[in-house]
């Protein structure tokens, strides 16, 4: 192999690495108050705002719904705006990160939904306030839980980001296709392909450890 | 210290099709528990029992009525006053509820922690703690690693470190086994000794009340039935739920094959079956032998047994009254002149 070709899956490999890291991170900032904010407002629950809770599931699941290459497409104006451009890893990271914002709330609502009941109920009995309830009771007990979903965020984020080629955004998604698929390169196919997989393995072991850690059930 | 005046829940659901349905978990009830005592509710599943305790917190509110805990009406505070008054009620609850991912000292920190006390406070409250209930050397563990009465033990812990007034107990020994559950009566029995705490507990176990409490509420179908004192309520029960719950407890019921033949009118060659109580200075006088002697019927004694509740003593037989229905009529207005409570079960043939 040539150290052009070398260089290129280096590069394609970090474009990846950045997409997914950029796309993970501010989805998890917007979706984690997302989920809780999905959680606590449900009827009978701690800030029950019905209507409110309504809303906000319909908007989440018309996110979860778009496929993403249609979402990727449909809001180039939206990146535009945003990032200057909409071609590139910083803007094929726009609809990742759209994209992994319900999915992230979701599967830390599930999560939420795994506490016991009990849990709210003792804290509400010793006058915690609903911020506190958040903070020290579910946050805390669900981590394992949200740690799972965040995981498979990620894991599912690399194989979006396979994707963003359609927009012109980079990655081993991208390198495998021109090179591997339009270029009958088998070889460079095979690489990206079983970088894919390494990294996929990685994330997920990683997860793993860390909702080990954190798990003390 | 808990005063509930006609405290009523009830509940709306939806059913689809048949409208609104309304289910009265509470009605009208009333109670008054002084400071410093132990009040026991007790009742079958359902009955209410949780709803009647989770109104004394406010975990429930009450659709109407007023609930007034240490002089303060609660259910005319504001969210901030209801949480500081949270503070003065401590609660331990049937599973504990423990935080899982927090070790022990910081389960019993965690309300210190809500009321923002400082780390070093907190240190010096919390160890004491422990070591009353007897877990100074697990402070570190998780509660995981904790059998069912230690993590009880660790919630009783959490509930005093805000030093509440009073103390709620929903059906706190449920989940324990007979040995466990002795062991942690004995704490809460302590506790209210000690620390003068007001206790008011849940349960559907007879043992937990006679071993515990100073006076009982039944509690049936969301309403209160009987208050009384628990040795009272163990000697004469006025209901017939409480004279249930008291049979089932000294398991004194007649025999299957008698039941059998037990009808309810008396008929030709019959005898009468009846269940004798007996408390105070008749467990000591021998009534059965006068019975023989003074109205000349004979005593077939089917089932018996003696009980010590706190200070009183309960007798508790089943017998069989042989003789002709005069002397049987006579015999029973005999024992309920000698302060016994006679109970007809039925009557039976004598086959002989």
């Amino acid at each position: 192999m040539s150290s052009a070709m070398f260089d290129l899956i280096l590069q394609a490999t970090l474009d990846t690495l950045y997409m997914v890291a950029v796309s993970g991170v501010i989805s998890t900032l917007v979706g984690l108050p997302l989920g809780v904010l999905l959680y606590v407002t449900r009827p009978r629950q701690i800030l029950a705002k019905p209507v409110l809770n309504q809303a906000l599931s319909i908007i989440t699941n018309i996110g979860r719904s778009i496929p993403f290459i249609i979402l990727m497409v449909a809001i180039i104006p939206f990146t535009r705006m945003l990032v200057g451009t909409s071609i590139g890893i910083n803007a094929a990271s726009v609809p990742l990160t759209i994209a992994a914002i319900p999915f992230v709330a979701r599967l830390v609502e599930g999560a939420l939904n795994e506490l016991s009941p009990g849990l709210i109920e003792a804290a509400q009995a010793m006058g915690a306030t609903p911020w506190q309830i958040i903070c020290k009771v579910l946050i805390p007990e669900a981590r394992g839980g949200i740690m799972t979903g965040l995981t498979i965020t990620v894991v599912t984020l690399v194989s979006y980001s396979a994707m963003a080629g359609a927009v012109g955004g980079g990655g081993l998604g991208d390198l495998g296709i021109r090179y591997g698929y339009n270029r009958f390169n088998p070889t460079i196919m095979l690489i990206t392909v079983v970088i894919l997989v390494v990294m996929v393995q990685g994330f997920q072991s990683l997860g793993d450890y860390l909702v080990r850690k954190s798990d003390r059930k | 210290m808990i005063e509930l005046s006609n405290v009523s829940k009830t509940y709306f659901s939806n059913n689809k099709g048949s409208g609104t349905h309304a289910v009265h978990a509470l009605k009208n009830a009333n109670l008054t528990v002084p400071k410093g005592t132990i009040h026991g509710v007790i009742g079958l599943s359902g009955a209410g029992k949780s709803t009647l305790i989770r109104c004394v917190n406010l975990l429930e509110r009450p659709t109407s009525g007023s609930v007034i805990v240490d002089g303060q009406e609660m259910t005319r505070l504001s969210n901030a006053a209801l949480n500081r008054a949270r503070h003065r009620i401590g609660m331990i609850f049937q599973h504990f509820n423990l935080l899982t991912t927090r070790n022990v000292f910081d389960n019993v920190a965690l309300p210190l922690e809500l009321m923002g006390q400082k780390r070093n406070v907190i240190r010096e409250r919390v160890i004491p703690l422990l070591e009353m209930v007897g877990l100074a050397d697990k402070a570190n563990q998780y509660p995981a690693q904790l059998s069912g009465g230690q993590k009880q033990r660790v919630a009783i812990a959490r509930a005093l470190a805000s030093k509440p007034q009073v103390l709620l107990c929903d059906e706190a020994t449920s989940a324990l086994d007979p040995q466990t559950t002795s062991s942690i009566l004995e704490l809460l029995r302590d506790i209210n000794h000690q620390l003068g705490i007001t206790i008011l507990l849940i349960t559907h176990e007879m043992e937990v009340v006679k071993s515990i409490c100073h006076r009982v509420s039944l509690i049936s179908d969301g309403e209160l039935v009987e208050d009384s004192e628990v040795g009272d309520f163990f000697t004469a029960p006025r209901t017939q739920l409480g004279r249930e719950f008291l049979n089932d407890f000294l398991q004194l019921t007649p025999p299957k094959e008698l039941l059998e033949r037990l009808s309810d009118m008396p008929g030709v060659d019959t005898h009468p079956v009846v269940r004798l109580t007996f408390s105070g200075d008749a467990v000591s006088t021998p009534l059965i032998s006068r019975l023989a002697r003074e109205c000349s019927v004979d005593v077939s004694i089917l089932q018996a047994k003696v009980e010590s509740i706190q200070d009183r003593t309960l007798g508790l037989m089943i017998a069989e009254l042989l003789g002709t229905p005069d002397q049987t009529q006579q015999a029973m207005t005999y024992l309920e002149s000698h302060q016994l409570q006679v109970e007809v079960l039925g009557h039976v043939q004598r086959n002989v």
